[in-house]
């Protein structure tokens, strides 16, 4: 089985928190749903630049949605 | 499913078809005499492009069908697709060499052009096989 990425997110959160569906933020974003689902799931690291559009889109930094263990095992 | 896994798809059923039909052709043509004996190209040009002409309506038919559920997403691809496309080149490109080095042995040692022609047929056949596994296996799976 793939490992998933070590990056984690919290890109549901804010979705629903802004009431949009996953169809509205990937168009909003310019890739498909199902890369969207695949960013959601961890599945699929975005590049850096998807990752600020993502960030862009709801109005927070890319700290806030995005989290990468740091060396001690917590989350930064 | 995406348009780019689709085609994924599409290569990934037609590949072992293709495969099998070619073997069975030129088995049948033997007739249980020498294989170099077999008159291998043309049976082998139509049976590329029965593979491509396959793998061309499989992906368009399929692409109609999915377009009645969603229409945003037909012939659409994005930067995920393009990364696995990367991904899937590079396990093929593997095979794609192991295959032109086998070409070169059977070259060095003089063996019949059935042999050299098939051996490259087989590499690409098997690449397009594993390299199809790759990308579905990183769509179903991910891709990290």
């Amino acid at each position: 089985m793939v490992k998933p990425t070590l990056v984690s997110n919290s890109i549901r959160v804010h979705r629903e928190q802004a009431g949009m569906t996953q169809a509205e933020l990937a168009r909003t974003i310019g890739v498909t749903r199902q890369t969207l689902i695949a960013i959601e799931q961890q599945k699929y690291s975005p590049t850096l630049e998807l990752a600020f559009q993502i960030a862009r889109a709801f109005g927070v930094g890319i700290d806030d949605l995005f989290g990468y263990p740091d060396t001690s095992g917590g989350t930064s | 499913m995406v348009y780019e896994e689709r085609n994924a798809w599409a290569g990934l059923i037609v590949s072992p078809i293709v495969l099998v039909v070619y073997v069975v052709l030129v088995l049948q043509q033997a007739g249980g005499g020498p294989l170099t004996g077999v008159d291998w190209f043309p049976l082998m040009l139509w049976v590329i492009s029965g593979g491509i002409v396959a793998t061309i309506v499989i992906s368009v038919v399929w692409g109609m069908i999915a377009g009645m559920k969603d229409p945003d997403g037909v012939g659409r691809s994005d930067i995920r697709d393009r990364d696995i496309s990367r991904m899937g080149g590079r396990v093929e490109q593997a095979f794609v060499v192991i295959a032109g080095l086998g070409v070169i042995a059977l070259c060095a040692v003089g063996a019949d052009v059935f042999w050299i022609a098939n051996t490259m047929f087989l590499g690409f056949a098997v690449s397009a096989l594993i390299g199809g596994v790759a990308r579905v296996i990183a769509y179903r799976r991910g891709l990290v």
